[in-house]
């Protein structure tokens, strides 16, 4: 039986050793996958942010995630190893990864800042904040569960994607499904797609945990426009759990819960690894 | 030159897609005309459904390889299948959630059972919803059955699959052109029918 010999491979002292030992491969993937969505929001972050502050290009940050949807992961992975001065390799599952991480994380940063309630936005200016401290301290916490949504489903597409990057002679947990594909070693496949699926459900725990932090901090850091300072405590507290049903709380209840809202829909929009 | 095969890797994928996406809309709208009136069921579902999602197709290829053979078409359907339920499930929820209950009342006034109610009120209303799922569930199946190559089926990833092994990036580019022409298609052939579908909805219909 297959499970039986899997857990015989998962036993076997010589799987947890050396360069192709589980422990190294792990690192791998997340070497592989932790640089890509680095350099993918260090890109597209600003970029999204400034935009969704300014108001300006929603034709384009919509859309480049509509098109990155429809784009093969697999073709993209094979184009970055053809490449010449790339070749096959880590560097060209880097790169591959790093293209698709970008479109969610876009779109999601983008609509995250455009969908922060104008009238407090005008409040905090009314207040006397600069342009730069409205999008310091009301925007970018307001917008910050529909950012960790989009970086969510990058990270998720990343380490699917790092997989399929044992294709093109990358590191990391898919050189057990390929190199056991292809040497008919099943159980060997069996556990590097257990390992992966365990790192992806992982991932995404942690961001659903990080995306509902920051929803429920968001929904009480701003102040309501109309809502004065002096006010008794429990009208401040009901005044932020208003908040929390509003823009900034659409990422709330996440896959686990009824998660229909706009915000759960770029969620898990993308697919394609 | 290489046209004929190139036209019949298009024709195996898109019946890979449409027999995924099919199949999938037969087993996500029942299930959530069954979970709809029980949040909790639902939630689970819906949970169930985004695991799913979460595993790499190359994992759940693999996964399921011992149980329905490796390079079966049902492996392939299966995996397929699994991706969309999510998309199709949340947007068939979200549809019929989002009637009005006005609608519903007036519904019963007139005296409807609650199949027919179902049938003739609620899942024409929440065809906007659940065209919108179907789109973003097509798009996302056919880029992922460029992966099905790897396990022995067709498709337009065979034309990447080919590519990669001759080191020749020209049919990796023209698999990779014709699944994103093949993905902009379908979707603005489903747009279209969701508008022919629902005359009355005079607005734009987004996908979600």
């Amino acid at each position: 039986m297959i499970i039986t010999e899997v857990i015989h491979w998962f036993g076997d002292g010589a799987h947890w050793e050396g360069q192709d030992g589980v422990p190294t491969r792990f690192a791998q993937h997340l070497v592989i996958s932790g640089e890509a969505m680095l350099i993918a929001s260090a890109i597209a972050l600003p970029v999204a942010i400034i935009l969704g502050h300014l108001g300006r290009g929603g034709f384009l940050a919509v859309n480049v995630s509509n098109i990155g949807r429809a784009v093969p992961s697999f073709a993209i992975l094979v184009l970055a190893a053809q490449v010449p001065s790339i070749g096959v390799g880590d560097t060209a599952a880097e790169v591959a990864l790093i293209a698709l991480a970008l479109p969610p994380i876009v779109t999601n940063a983008y609509v995250g800042m455009t969908s922060v309630d104008p009238e407090v936005k005008e409040a905090a200016l009314a207040m006397g904040m600069s342009g730069r401290q409205v999008l310091r301290r009301v925007e970018l916490p307001l917008a910050l569960p529909l950012i960790l949504a989009g970086l969510r489903t990058s990270a998720v597409q990343v380490i699917a994607t790092a997989t399929l990057a044992a294709e093109v002679a990358a590191g990391g947990l898919g050189r057990y499904i390929v190199d056991g594909i292809a040497e008919s070693d099943y159980a060997q496949v069996w556990a590097g797609a257990l390992l992966v699926g365990g790192l992806a459900l992982a991932v995404d725990g942690l961001f659903a945990v990080g995306q509902r932090r920051a929803a429920r901090a968001s929904g009480r850091r701003p102040l309501r426009p109309g809502q004065v300072i002096e006010e008794p405590a429990e009208l401040v507290t009901e005044a932020a759990g208003q908040g929390t049903s509003g823009a900034a709380g659409q990422g709330t209840s996440g896959a686990a819960g009824q998660g229909t809202s706009e915000a759960a829909g770029h969620e898990r929009a993308e697919r394609t690894g | 030159m290489h046209g004929g095969e190139i036209v019949s890797d298009l024709g195996q994928h898109v019946t890979l897609t449409v027999e995924a996406v099919l199949i999938g809309l037969a087993v996500s709208a029942p299930a959530a005309i069954a979970v709809r009136s029980r949040p909790r069921l639902a939630a689970a579902l819906l949970g169930f459904s985004g695991l799913l999602y979460t595993i790499p197709s190359l994992a759940l290829f693999s996964l399921l390889g011992p149980l329905t053979g490796y390079t079966t078409r049902t492996t392939t359907e299966i995996a397929l299948v699994s991706y969309t339920l999510l998309i199709l499930i949340r947007n068939f929820l979200v549809g019929l959630d989002g009637l009005s209950p006005d609608v519903i009342d007036a519904a019963n006034g007139m005296g409807f059972s609650s199949l027919r109610r179902l049938v003739r009120v609620e899942i024409p209303l929440a065809l906007p919803a659940i065209v919108a799922g179907v789109r973003i569930a097509t798009v996302t199946t056919i880029g992922l059955v460029t992966i099905a190559a790897l396990f022995g089926q067709g498709g337009l990833g065979i034309l990447i699959l080919t590519g990669l092994q001759q080191n020749f990036h020209t049919p990796v580019l023209v698999g990779a052109i014709l699944s994103v022409a093949l993905a902009v298609v379908a979707d603005g052939v489903l747009l279209l029918a969701g508008r022919l579908l629902t005359p009355w909805s005079r607005t734009r219909v987004v996908a979600r």
